[in-house]
């Protein structure tokens, strides 16, 4: 600690600014030992495996022993139909989901911000879904998309259209869960397109309105570039939830029929179970890869054109 | 005129849409039950002919020697533990990390950053659970929830705390408080509101947490509310009626949730949309 100072006696000034320098260091009333609870149990369970699937995804691995293969297990990743089909499932489940998220919660917000009647029955009921458990709407979801049986198929019919077999038609599984997910899902977006929609001043529909502006217009205009914010957070969210995304597919596919509706997190589930714990950690690593890749330069630049404004 | 029929048109184009999209699923699954076995099997959305609440309720409970129970014992012990564990650790940090700014702050957020975006590493946490003789254990579990849920509770909490004057830590140091009683006994009261919002946002969240119950506490000694439902999905393919009670049962403690504590709710998951 050194002080220039021009005081009569330096070494007394020096002196006891070091002594209030270390009582200010040594009781700090923000002590740093506060991280250290959260800290430990964050890198032993968060970042230690982080770490460690780096390297457990270079071998072959029994959980007490290793063997090094290099890159065997990623080339298997991508050379395998079935893990590869997990890779491009991966990539639409996230695109559909997040892409009907943002339309269907948009339009809802605004719906729901406009002065229609029983809009708080109408946020109540569509955010609902959104705190029920994944499996139970999975499970009820599989019942009514029953391709003879279920109460999908039986109302399309009566309007005289013959509906698809839904989770059994290799076509159409994957979106069938994609839109069970919308449906669960959709109510969080809505209600973060609402905040934002709220906090947009009253006064710019009001002068855009004195000037003759149409609904469309203000929508176009004013809404959707003001309310950049709430479709950032939509986007990330629902784009790092659906890349992630294991629970519904596993209550209502199990990836099936075949491996037609596998994503990578299914496909980590299934290596797990059959033993190979150094393919499975590799999915980890490709997942872990393919998210960062997306979520980070997205949220950059999502945030980037925030600052512009 | 033409607003009035805006107003009454499109809400109840909207009612007679979200009834249909909504509640009808809802609905069928309460309906489907409390029917008896038979008529749950046809899979429609018709009256029930005989109410067979009572007994599909014992039903599911007393199946595969009370599993339900336990697991509703199971899933509460969760929930309560690692969500009190939550919320003191991360309002800690949040504290430090908003008050005092040094190096570390950097690290600290990049942390929270990652902890947000990364997938967790299953077998891995597996290993390092089993080398901890933590794993297949509840307490294992509880703090597994807790290191995943870390970074979002630091983010609330420390939006929160921003809010606080810092001159009030400041008048209560001056009068000889050390930092545990100055966070304890002056902070942490003040906190309330958005201890709330994450006590309920996490709750449900890991109250409704499938996949780390499914890796980290396998076996149907210690099972959890959802793997329960997720077992009898197969054993109930016959018996719609008990599935169905079954998943009407786990429905319930969000429901509550919701009931009282719908405005934190969205509170804490709308966080960060204003200000992106």
């Amino acid at each position: 600690m050194t002080l220039k100072t021009a005081a009569p006696a330096p070494a007394a000034v020096a002196r006891r600014a070091e002594h209030q320098a270390r009582r200010r260091k040594g009781k700090s009333p923000y002590p740093y030992w506060f991280y250290l609870p959260a800290a430990v149990v964050y890198t032993a369970l968060f970042l230690v495996p982080t770490f460690a699937s780096f390297f457990f995804s270079f071998t072959r691995w029994t959980l007490t022993d290793f063997t090094f293969i290099g890159l065997d297990n990623f080339v298997q990743f991508f050379q395998e139909p079935a893990l590869l089909k997990g890779l491009t499932n991966t990539f639409i489940y996230g695109a559909v989901t997040s892409t009907l998220k943002v339309v269907l919660g948009m339009l809802l917000a605004v719906l729901l911000t406009s002065r229609i009647i029983a809009r708080g029955y109408l946020r109540s009921v569509i955010f609902f879904p959104v705190l029920l458990s994944s499996i139970g709407v999975g499970i009820v979801f599989t019942v009514l998309m029953d391709p003879s049986k279920g109460m999908i198929n039986e109302a399309l019919a009566a309007v005289g259209i013959e509906g698809p077999a839904w989770l059994v038609d290799p076509a159409w599984a994957l979106l069938s869960v994609a839109m069970v997910d919308v449906w669960k899902g959709v109510g969080l977006a809505t209600v973060i397109y609402i905040a934002g929609i709220v906090s947009i001043p009253q006064e710019y529909f009001e002068a855009a309105k004195m000037d003759g502006a149409s609904s469309v217009k203000c929508f176009f205009n004013i809404t959707l570039p003001l309310a950049r914010p709430a479709t950032a957070t939509v986007i990330i969210l629902s784009l790092i939830g659906g890349l992630r995304s294991f629970d519904l597919i596993w209550a209502m596919t199990k990836g099936g029929p075949g491996f037609t509706s596998d994503v990578i997190a299914s496909v980590i589930f299934k290596q797990y179970q059959a033993g190979f714990y150094g393919l499975s950690t590799a999915g980890n690593v490709v997942l872990f890869l393919i998210v960062t890749a997306i979520i980070l330069p997205l949220s950059m630049f999502l945030n980037r054109k925030e600052v512009e404004q | 005129m033409t607003t009035a029929l805006k107003r009454y048109g499109l809400g109840v184009l909207a009612i007679a849409v979200t009834v249909v999209l909504f509640i009808v699923p809802l609905a069928f699954m309460a309906l489907t039950a409390v029917k008896d076995r038979r008529e749950a099997a046809k899979l429609d959305f018709a009256w029930p002919t005989t109410f067979n609440f009572i007994e599909n309720f014992q039903d599911v409970l007393s199946a595969r020697k009370f599993m339900l129970v336990t697991a509703f014992i199971n899933s509460t012990i969760l929930t309560v533990a690692s969500v009190t564990i939550l919320v003191i650790l991360a309002a800690m940090v949040a504290w430090i990390l908003q008050r005092r700014r040094s190096r570390w702050n950097g690290v600290a957020n990049f942390l929270i950053l990652s902890g947000l975006i990364i997938p967790p590493a299953v077998v891995p946490t597996i290993w390092v659970l089993q080398s901890m003789g933590l794993f297949k254990s509840l307490p294992g579990l509880i703090l597994i929830e807790v290191a995943f849920g870390l970074s979002f509770c630091v983010m609330l909490f420390r939006a929160f705390i921003a809010s606080i004057p810092k001159e009030l830590d400041e008048a209560a140091v001056i009068d000889g408080c050390g930092p545990v009683r100055l966070f304890f006994r002056v902070i942490f009261p003040l906190l309330r509101s958005v201890i709330v919002t994450v006590i309920v946002v996490q709750s449900v969240h890991i109250f409704n947490d499938f996949q780390n119950p499914l890796y980290f506490l396998p076996g149907d000694a210690n099972a959890t509310v959802q793997l329960t439902l997720f077992n009898f999905q197969s054993q109930f393919a016959t018996s719609y009626n008990l599935l169905f009670m079954n998943i009407l049962l786990i429905t319930i403690p969000p429901l509550i949730m919701y009931l009282f504590f719908n405005r934190q709710i969205v509170a804490g998951m709308t966080a960060g949309a204003v200000k992106g």
